[in-house]
This record gives structure tokens, sequence and C-alpha cells, in this order.
């Protein structure tokens, strides 16, 4: 049998299928304890079926496995709302101390001071950049930092006798998880209309808001990377129908610096640290997502918040606390990575992180305007988003603009969202890429545009040089194979 | 004049110079970035931001290598027998060394499957591990931690039998209700508690959610409660700690039909609780009420193996209000940890290292129950942790224990009188477990 070279000849056997019996990747420890008594044989596991496998083969197959992975390391990624920046591999490195990665989350405070006093400056900082000065840490995603945002608002609400409230607000340019939090914090949904420029529809708010309006919703930056410039109208109108503004802060990237959610009336945020404070997003977590909200709903953020008290740092439950959302304190080894963000950036840094985000995404915008339409001809934060429906006219729509950009080495844009732009390629490139790669984007943006005249197949068959080719996805969905089995 | 000394104002994560900024501005067509932030209140425009200035590199390692001096743990020679939840496993260095993968470690989610094979074929490895751990057909790709994962598994009994009450057994974590309590107490479902030994369950309960091992390290009859389920058209949900499987029989061969776990165990540092993953599998017929994001394999344009997010419609970035649950950025990477540590230990070694657990938590126990003033409680089988019942208050003893560097067992007293919930992992020798039975009987000697 021949041998052959190429991208088809890649070894795909999975663990499984390289499992020699006998062979090991591990010794275990021989007991040094007196042999006790096993429990009955009725209880006991007579086989477990896992690879057998040598140390090499653990390392290589996973080595070259994270070869076939695009990332911020080896890729540009202008993944829209993802807030896709350089990760720092001090964080890393500095998460992973001794006395931080080992010690147990149940231990006595006494003995945890150092881990509580990174927690409570972290709260602080998340504070002072948001002025929303109540803060807990432990939401381990953004949306469970919404969802928890949500049950305050809630407590809230009820601790006035206010329990008709029982209506969220969400803007049709949301991400999903805001209605999807919303449905399950008990709340019907109500959709606002965005108008033509891409804001808010104040009218429409205008009638919607009422005496059972539990919370707005607005993403600020919107998913169409604007800002709203009726935020202060917004506020007034929900706070004198008596409900709350929560802004989901999965755009803070922009903020920083320029200005603070409190000031404009919101009452409560998250943030999701693995976008704005630069914690890595793993291939899809883990992630944290801390709320912030104003002094008054403090007595019901969820547990734990850490305090400085006269004895030291301690973990606290607040007052009224919404209670636990999850095992233990949170993310902490995430906490500790944005910790060192903030502290590396400083106060001018933070500021330079959005102003650079602003005008790298403003650059690219102007730079392709000719080529491409914009979901709202106006300056963006840091994010733009485009609409190809000039594109599709020709024969080629966002999702094959998108895979041929994998060709080249450029992770794709956030496709076919918001769902009100036809079409929609969003864009976010974040203040850690250099001009010259924002410059090598947009030559390649405007040669895909060129490509659908002169050489339209090689666009809809891309991408043609990764390990796989476009997946049969409709097949994956209608017949689900979800694990290895010895039958195949 | 030349300056040896940094004074430049540019930071090394941000490239762009002031020429370049300049640049950009001006193919913008403004001048200044104020040009472009006019839609921000004028008012609130630039607020004061009272935060102290970035620190060099060095700088943060210092405050860094401070901040975690101020902390007891196994690296300044303490010794914990905490368990609860969280657990101390020695962690082998291929999980280490693959955690070091930057291609890994800041990819984003795989909605790009052709750039992303490395991060779903690792995800799909990760569901057939705990398909085979659980000995269920169907896992998702993680779930944040074991609570929510539990309380997810409560809600989906729910949806799956459309009732409106879950019950669960009272000799579970109450992290394990209070999370379930806060999923879903806006959604009209009741938590109703019942006695592990409990003969009959009120014929309107979603499920029965079982922890085995329990809170108290007992190893619960999770046949007969599934039967019990059963039998009143209730699911099984049985919460389960993963090292544990390699000995005890799988919650698969007794028909259970919906299984989480803390995945922490298996490589995953205790980190003061995060980040962590939860594990979630289930019968195949349940597959479309599953919570959370799911790896399937399917063939590219080619005829190729390939890796795909699946069954997305039930997630809420299709959904949206009507989706089985919230999550969205998940867990992937600590699975990645959980994937590597099967693989590294593999058949072999996951039973030897529930096996050295075992023995070790029993010769603990065995020596505590021998000492004046304490007597060990738990009867039966367990894995892991055992309750102590102490001579006097368990924070009392702690409080003595901390003294000789030794950081003593959970204080139940709330739980259980004078209790100290006590866990031994491999980690501890047979030294370190004498050194800790001879502390405990100074203390009671000095009473």
């Amino acid at each position: 049998m021949t041998i052959t070279t190429g991208a088809n000849e890649i070894d795909r056997r999975l663990l499984m299928d390289r499992s020699m019996a006998g062979r090991k990747a591990f010794t275990v420890p021989i007991s040094d304890v007196p042999d006790q008594d096993l429990p009955n044989d009725e209880l006991l596991r007579d086989d477990l079926e896992l690879p057998e496998v040598s140390q090499l083969e653990v390392i290589r197959y996973f080595s070259v496995l994270s070869q076939r992975n695009f990332s911020i390391d080896t890729n540009f990624y202008p993944l829209g709302s993802c807030t896709m920046k350089y990760n720092p591999k001090i964080n890393d490195e500095l998460a992973s101390l001794p006395g931080l990665a080992d010690i147990h989350p149940l231990q006595p405070d006494e003995t945890v001071q150092g881990a509580l006093r990174l927690l409570k400056d972290l709260q602080d900082c998340l504070g002072e950049i948001t002025a929303l000065p109540g803060v807990s840490l432990a939401p381990l995603a953004g949306a469970q930092g919404e969802y928890a945002g949500l049950l305050v608002a809630r407590a809230y609400h009820d601790s006035r006798g206010d329990s008709a409230r029982t209506v969220a607000i969400v803007p049709d340019s949301a991400h999903g998880t805001n209605p999807a939090s919303a449905a399950m914090a008990g709340l019907d949904v109500v959709t606002v209309r965005s108008n033509e420029h891409g804001n808010i529809d104040v009218q429409n708010l205008r009638e919607l808001a009422n005496e059972n309006t539990a919370v707005f919703m607005l993403t600020i930056p919107s998913t169409l990377g604007l800002f709203e410039p009726n935020i202060l109208e917004i506020t007034k109108i929900i706070h004198d129908a008596g409900g709350l503004v929560y802004a989901d802060g999965a755009n803070l990237n922009a903020l920083l610096g320029l200005v603070k959610l409190g000031d404009l009336g919101v009452d409560i945020c998250h943030s999701n640290l693995h976008k704005t404070f630069s914690t890595p997003h793993g291939g899809g977590g883990p992630g944290s997502g801390p709320v912030m909200v104003a002094e008054e709903l403090s007595e019901f953020l969820p547990k734990p918040v850490a305090e400085l008290t006269d004895d030291g740092y301690v973990l606290a439950t607040p007052k009224n606390s919404i209670g636990s959302i999850n095992g233990f304190h949170g993310s902490f080894s995430i906490a500790a990575r944005a910790y060192a963000y903030i502290k590396a950036l400083g106060i001018e840094g933070l500021q330079s992180v959005s102003e650079n985000a602003i005008i790298g995404a403003n650059y690219i915008q102007a730079k392709l305007k000719d080529k491409y339409n914009l979901a709202a001809d106006r300056y963006c934060m840091h994010e733009t988003v485009l609409s190809a429906t000039r594109q599709k006219k020709r024969g080629v729509g966002g999702l094959d603009i998108a895979k041929r950009l994998l060709d080249f080495g450029i992770h794709a844009p956030t496709m076919y969202f918001p769902l009100i732009v036809d079409e929609a390629l969003m864009i976010e490139p974040t203040e850690s890429e250099s001009k010259e790669t924002l410059d090598h984007f947009i030559a390649v943006m405007r040669q895909i545009d060129d490509e659908i005249d002169s050489s339209p197949e090689l666009i809809h068959e891309a991408p043609h040089d990764l390990p796989v080719t476009r997946l049969d996805e409709a097949t994956a969905a209608r017949k689900p194979i979800l694990r290895w089995s010895a039958d195949e | 004049m030349a300056s040896y000394l940094n004074t430049s104002a540019n930071h090394p994560y941000i490239p762009s110079t002031d020429s370049e900024r300049a640049e950009m501005l001006g193919v913008i067509g403004v001048d200044s970035l104020d040009d472009l932030l006019g839609d921000i209140p004028l008012e609130h425009r630039h607020p004061a931001l009272n935060l102290a200035h970035g620190l060099s590199e060095q700088e943060l390692s210092t405050l860094f290598g401070s901040i975690a001096a101020q902390n007891a743990s196994p690296s300044n020679r303490y010794l914990s027998f905490l368990g609860a939840g969280a657990y101390q496993h020695y962690i082998p260095s291929t999980v280490r060394s693959i955690l070091q993968r930057g291609e890994f470690v800041t990819a984003y989610t795989p909605y790009q499957p052709e750039a992303a094979q490395g991060t779903l074929q690792v995800g799909f490895e990760f569901q057939t591990v705990i398909c085979q751990l659980t000995g269920m057909e169907v896992a998702n790709a993680g779930m944040y931690d074991g609570p929510t994962a539990f309380a997810e598994a409560c809600l989906m009994a729910a949806r799956v039998t459309r009732r409106t009450k879950v019950g669960v057994l009272t000799s579970a974590d109450r992290r394990l209700s209070e999370t379930f309590f806060a999923y879903s107490k806006h959604q009209g479902i009741q938590l109703v508690e019942i006695a592990p030994d409990a003969n009959d369950i009120p014929d309107d309960i979603a499920c029965i959610g079982i922890q085995s091992p329990n809170f108290f390290g007992g190893i619960e009859d999770v046949e007969r409660l599934t039967k019990l389920a059963h039998e009143n058209g209730a699911l099984s949900v049985v919460h389960v700690n993963p090292t544990s499987l390699g000995m005890f029989k799988a919650p698969g061969e007794y028909d259970v039909d919906i299984v989480t776990a803390e995945g922490q165990p298996f490589g995953v540092p205790m980190a003061f609780g995060g980040p962590y993953v939860g594990l979630f599998a289930c019968k195949k017929a349940h597959i479309r009420q599953m919570p959370g994001r799911i790896i399937g394999r399917t063939t590219d344009t080619n005829g190729r193996t390939g890796y795909a997010l699946t069954l997305q419609t039930r997630e809420q970035h299709i959904r949206r209000e009507r989706a089985t649950s919230n999550i969205c950025t998940s867990t992937q990477l600590i699975g990645l940890m959980v994937t590597v540590y099967a693989a590294t230990l593999g058949k072999q070694g996951i039973k030897e290292v529930a096996g050295l657990c075992y023995q070790k938590a029993h010769y603990a126990a065995s020596k505590i129950d021998k000492l004046d003033g304490y007597s060990v409680k738990s009867n039966g089988t367990f894995f892991h942790e055992f309750v102590v019942k102490c001579p006097t208050s368990p924070a009392s003893i702690n409080s003595a224990l901390l003294d000789q560097k030794i950081i003593g067992g959970l204080d139940i007293s709330d739980r259980s009188d004078n209790g100290m919930l006590v866990c031994v992992t491999e980690t501890s020798s047979k030294d370190d477990i004498d050194r800790f039975v001879s502390a405990l009987s100074q203390i009671v000697a000095a009473l």
C-alpha cells in the first residue's frame, strides 16, 4: 500500500481507536496504608471502558489537535461582540501560582486573606469603572451574571411589595441570552423596536413602559456597535415607570474611562471578564460574569461578597441576598487574571484600551464602506456591523464571505447577528491589533468582494486549506453521533 | 539627552503608536477621538477614574507573590482535610502541559467548525469519557459546575415529565438545593425533601435528586430509589463524584435517567472554588431537552470526518426565551483538562486512584474512631469523606489544628451534632494522616 501525503491523510483516530490493552501514561502510587475492607461486590464496578495509551501519545494527540484551531495566539480574530483581545501570558502564570491555585474554597477566612483581598480589590475596581459600587463576582459567565441581575431586580421590586412587575423589555437587537435569562427569571419578554438609525425607538419604548415593567435590558454599546444617543431619556422613561435599567456589559470594552454606566442611569449591569478584561475564552469558557449594582440594590446581590472588616477580609452574605447561584464563590482564577489585567493597565491603560478599540473599528468601517453596506452609516464604537446585501445580490452571502476569510488565516466575523440586519457581518478588531493587521484584513475583504465577480467558486467552496471543508451540519443534527462507540 | 529609563506612555498590550492613531483618525475623517464619541452625553464623558497607575510585569509578579503568600495551602506546608464538593487530587504533568497550548486556551466557542476542529474533537472525546464513566448514552460538552448541572438536570426532569415539583434527598449537599432554588424560584417549581430511606414518594414529583456519594460521603441505594422514582412516573437524577466511578457501579447500570457531577476532581485545581466544569449525561430519549452545548460527528463536502456543534435549536442563540437554558459561554477548557486527565490515568489509573482514596479515607476513619472522645458517625460504605463526632465544637478543634498547620475537616455542626466532615484523598500520605490523628488526640487531651 502506498502512503500518501496531504490533508486527507491526517490521522483522525480517536483515543479509543489508539488504545492498546496494558499501555499506560501514568503510575499511581502504591498504597502506604494497611489494607482496608472493600465494600460488597454488588456495589463495585466490573468494567471501566477508558483509553489505554502511552504518555507520549497523550501529549502528541492533544498537541496535534490544538494545531487544528484558530486562536488569538495564532490568528486575527475579529469576532464581533466577543472582544477577542490579547490574553496576557503573565495572567495565566499568576493565576496558577501556588497559594492561589491550590486553596480550597471552604478554608477559613483567616487562611485565605490574600485571596479575599484580591476579590475585594477587584470588586472595587469594577465598581469604580461602572459607577455601580455593589459588586458580586459569583456569576460564572455572562448569562449567569445577567440572570443574577434579573433576580436582584425582582427581589428589589418584591421587597417594596411591587410584585406585579413581571415584564422584561428587550430590544430586537439583543443577544439571545437576554430573553432566555428573562424567561428563567419568570419574566414575560416584550420586544422594543430599533429605528432606522439603529437606536431604540423611544416612542415605542414609551408605549411599552408601564406599571408591569420590571426591567429594561439594554446592551450598550448596542450589538450594532452604536452608543445609544438617547440613553438619558431612555433611563428616565424606565425609572418614571418604576422599572430598573439593566445594562448588558458584553460591549464594555468600548467604555473604559470614557463613560460610566451608573452615571447614565443604569441600575444593574454585568461584565464578561473573558471579553473586556482579557481572560482567555478557552474555546467556549470558562468565563466570569460579575454583576454590578447601584448602592441601594447591593443588599440583594448573590452571595458571597468579599468585605473588609476590623478582623480582616471576610466572605459575607448580603442582607437580603438572592442566595447562591452556583457551588462556591465564582471563577476565582478568572477573577485573578482580570485583576492582573486591570493592575497592569491602570487608569491610563484602561482608557487607552477603549480609545484604540474605537479607532480601529472606525478605521475598518471607513475603509470598507464603499464596498460593503453598513448596518448604520455613522461612527461606530468598538465594532462595526456590515451588511453583505450588495454581495448577496451578486450570489455570495455573509456565510460565504466568512468562510473565505478562513482561507486567509483570519477568523470569521460574527455572522447573521444582530438578527435585525440582513447578511450581517459584525467586526470587532479590538485594541490588541496593529494597523498592519487591520490593513491586511481590509485588503482581504476588498479582494473577496472582487472575487465574487472573478472567481465565485473560490468563495462558494471555501475554506480550502483547513483540516475539513464545509461540514454537513444538517445530517449531524438529524442523526446525532455524539460519542465514540466500538461498533463503528 | 539619551534616557536609559522608561519614559514611553505606550503599553505592551496596545500596539498603535501616536502617529498611526493620527493617520487612522485622518482616514476616518475626524480630528480627534472625541469626534467619534458624539453620542455619549457630554456631561458624562471622560469621568474621573479613581484607579492606580499601571504596573510593569515585574511589579505585577511581586504583587501577586505577596497575595499568594497570604494564603495557607499545601505549598506552604499546610495539610488539609477539606472536601465537601472540591477535592485535592494530584494533577498529572500532561494536564498542565496541554493547558499551555495557546491554540486551545485563546480560541473562541467553535461556531466556525472548520477553524475549530481541535476544540470540537476534544469536546467529542470529553462527551465519550463522560458516557463511559457514567454508563450513560449521551453527554453534553459541559456546564458551569456541579451544582448548576444538578439544578439544570432537575429543571430538565420537570420539562420531561411536565411536573412542577422536584424531590431532593435530605442527604444531599445543601449547595445543590440552594443552587436549584436560585434557578427555579421564578418558574413555579417547588422543592420537596425526601428521606433517603423513604418507601413512598409523592406521585406528582418530576424526579428524585440523589447525591451519591452523598454530602456525608455515604453511598446511596441508587437502584432502589431509581425504581421508586420510575414506579411513580418520575425520573431519577443522580449527582456523583467522578472519582468514585473508578470503583463503584456506574449510574447507567441502575437505569438512572440523568447523571450530573462536579468535574473538578478530574485534573482541575481547587483554585478557591473555580472555574470548574459540570458534567451532564442522560438517556438518549431525552436529548432534545438537554441544556448546554453538544458536539456531533459528521462529514465534510469531501466525505472526511469532522465535528460540529449540533442540536443547536435547543439553545438561546436560536430559541431565545424558549431555549432549554440560558447558558452560552460554558467551560470548554476545563472539559479539556478533564479529558486529558482521563486519557492520562486511563482505564487502570482511574480505578487505582479511586482505590487509593477509599483505602486512605477508611484508614483515617478507623484511626480516628479509636481516639478517646471521637467517633466516626458514617456507617456503611463511604467514599472520600466521613463524619466525625467531635468531643467539643468542631470550630474550636479546627482552630487548635490550625496552630499546627492543619486545616481540619468542614464544621457541619449545623447538620450533625459536633460533626466534622473529614475528607482524605490519595494526596495524603500515611504520615500526613497519622499527624492529623495525633493532633486530634492531643487536642482532646488538652481539654
